[in-house]
């Protein structure tokens, strides 16, 4: 029997009721041209085998990551997983659960998501996280957000530095609500240049420390200035390793924390799902976007975990919440925390350490190629290098010699088309270094 | 003292409204846990929200009753917002306001009104 939610007669009133003649006229706002006539010509259904084989084929023209000497950055990082964590996060309990809105039956969950606010919190260095946001870029746009609301302004000034991508997610979700968002000119070393842009109007200055670019900077002259003016000092990351070595920006007086934990046990997954981190000061957690998972006991006294200060979400508030995210990425989260977990304080300095030897080792091969300009002064695992032609014709050509040479900035934002982001992490070998030197010089 | 139907009270002392929300309101809210009161200097308009009051199981808007400027707001709630509950119509006032109309409390209910309304809900 065919499951139908809705008789003729059920789809006639509601028409009806909100004034409409027919279905189709719900969609006059859709183009003729872009609408679908008649059914998707689809072959007729094949065997097991068949399907198999024909998926096969079609994954086979993907080149994946662990094929080639892999030199991407820019927002996603490839690290070694262990195949703890995949095994784990499989887990029916994990994989399966929806948002734990009753804690009598998700105290697994609430527990993970508990144990991942205290990771993030302190790998941030800041004194509360929430329980995950969709991704860097959405978390780097509620923290613009969250800075209007807290200090009751209006503009964000955000630096050079920022990832192209995090700016445009910032500045679709914040212009729809009033918020001003004036971006400045892509800067390789120019954090700093949003304390010229300060004024009693400015909410909040977001700064990238590491950058798009690479350049770790330090934060605090520029919280001091932000402060002293009333503003907040919002920080967003791509690396999340970098916070194993790197003096987080929560300890440098960031008040707003938010960028991609992708890096920590998540793998590339063609751009997504990814995991937002998001972390701030105590005394604005009102203003914080998301859930939080609390602490508490129960009717017994034992310790028990439950959704905390969710008075202000969407299902209580409606339009008047602080604001609409509501889901996060759950599983993610947890590959975050088991992963976390596993390394420990020490392994994550160690995994730290070793991206950034392997960086330097890049850095040093490339520098050595004729022609090529180190433009990063201070970095973590990731560089910005100038190259005496377009980088975008270098990345294409040393793709047919099975190496992924970097990002070209161009691909991210007009302008800079002879700088290429490159990155190195604990995955690459002194052979792919090697390799790609080699090639990088006969291509130019 | 007047009322209105937002559950907010007004009281003039001298040429200053003194703001809250009513003991039936704090009442129906539960313990409240936090109070987010407006900027100092802010013009507010009546019927508009100007603060949010929220408790362990709601957080509502709390609305202006007159038009006006907030001359002073109640700090103490920051650090004790469970002052809303042991005396919501006296040390548990939101604001203070200097109104621009002050003709615009002829309109709210007097206390007999507001009970009189508070009952039929």
């Amino acid at each position: 029997m065919r499951y139908l939610p809705l008789t003729e007669d059920d789809r006639a009133r509601m028409l009806a009721t909100i004034g409409v003649k027919s279905v189709d006229d719900l969609y006059v706002d859709v183009p003729q041209a872009a609408r679908l006539k008649g059914l998707v010509d689809l072959p007729k259904a094949q065997g097991e085998l068949a399907v198999e084989r024909r998926m096969r084929a079609l994954a086979e023209k993907n080149t994946p990551a662990g094929r080639t000497a892999f030199f991407l950055g820019a927002g996603a990082y490839r690290h070694h997983v262990p195949a703890s964590v995949d095994h784990l996060i499989q887990r029916g309990e994990f994989l399966t659960s929806y948002t734990p809105y009753q804690p009598e039956i998700a105290q697994g969950t609430l527990q993970a998501l508990y144990e991942f606010q205290t990771q993030v919190a302190e790998l941030l260095g800041c004194e509360i996280a929430n329980a995950s946001m969709y991704d860097g870029s959405t978390a780097c746009a509620e923290a613009a957000l969250m800075a209007a609301r807290a200090t009751k302004r209006k503009r964000v000034i955000v630096s050079g530095g920022v990832h192209p991508h995090y700016i445009e997610a910032t500045r679709t979700l914040c212009e729809a609500q009033g918020v001003e968002i004036v971006a400045l000119a892509p800067a390789v070393d120019g954090e700093a240049e949003v304390m010229k842009h300060l004024d009693d109007t400015v909410a909040g200055v977001l700064v990238q420390s590491p950058n798009v670019f690479g350049t770790v900077t330090d934060l605090t002259p520029i919280s001091d200035a932000a402060h002293a003016k009333g503003a907040l000092l919002v920080a967003t990351f791509t690396e999340a390793v970098s916070f194993g070595m790197v003096e987080p920006p929560g300890a440098m007086g960031a008040d707003i924390v938010a960028g991609e934990g992708q890096s920590i046990g998540n793998s590339l997954n063609f751009g997504g799902p990814y995991v937002g981190l998001f972390a701030t000061r105590e005394k604005l957690v009102r203003s914080m976007p998301g859930r939080v998972a609390g602490e508490t006991v129960d009717a017994d006294g034992k310790r028990g975990f439950v959704l905390t200060l969710s008075t202000r979400e969407q299902h209580i508030r409606r339009e008047k919440a602080t604001s609409n995210i509501c889901t996060n990425a759950g599983l993610c989260t947890l590959a975050f925390t088991i992963h976390m977990t596993l390394l420990g304080q020490r392994g994550l300095s160690q995994l730290a350490e070793l991206n950034h030897e392997t960086a330097c080792a890049l850095a040093d091969a490339l520098a050595g190629v004729k022609g090529v300009e180190l433009l990063t002064p201070r970095f973590f695992n990731e560089f910005a290098v100038r190259l005496p032609k377009g980088a975008q014709g270098v990345v294409d050509k040393l793709a047919g010699q099975n190496i992924v040479a970097g990002v070209a900035y161009s691909r991210l934002r007009e302008g800079m088309d002879d700088v290429l982001i490159v990155a190195a992490t604990e995955t690459n070998t002194e052979d792919d270094i090697a390799k790609f030197a080699a090639a990088l010089k006969g291509a130019l | 003292m007047k009322y209105t139907e937002e559950h907010e009270w007004v009281r003039m002392d001298g040429d200053v409204a003194v703001v809250g929300i009513s003991a039936y309101a704090a009442e129906q809210l539960g313990d409240v846990v936090y109070v987010e009161l407006p900027a100092i200097g802010a013009k507010v308009v009546k019927g508009k929200d100007m603060a949010v009051v929220e408790s362990a199981k709601a957080a509502s808007d709390v609305y202006a009753p007159i038009s006006g400027e907030i001359v002073a707001v109640n700090d103490a709630l920051g650090s004790a917002p469970e002052t809303v509950n042991a005396g919501a119509e006296a040390g548990g006032w939101f604001v203070k306001i200097k109104p621009s109309n002050a003709g615009e409390m002829d309109a709210l209910m007097d206390a007999g009104a507001y009970k009189t309304f508070v009952e039929g809900l």
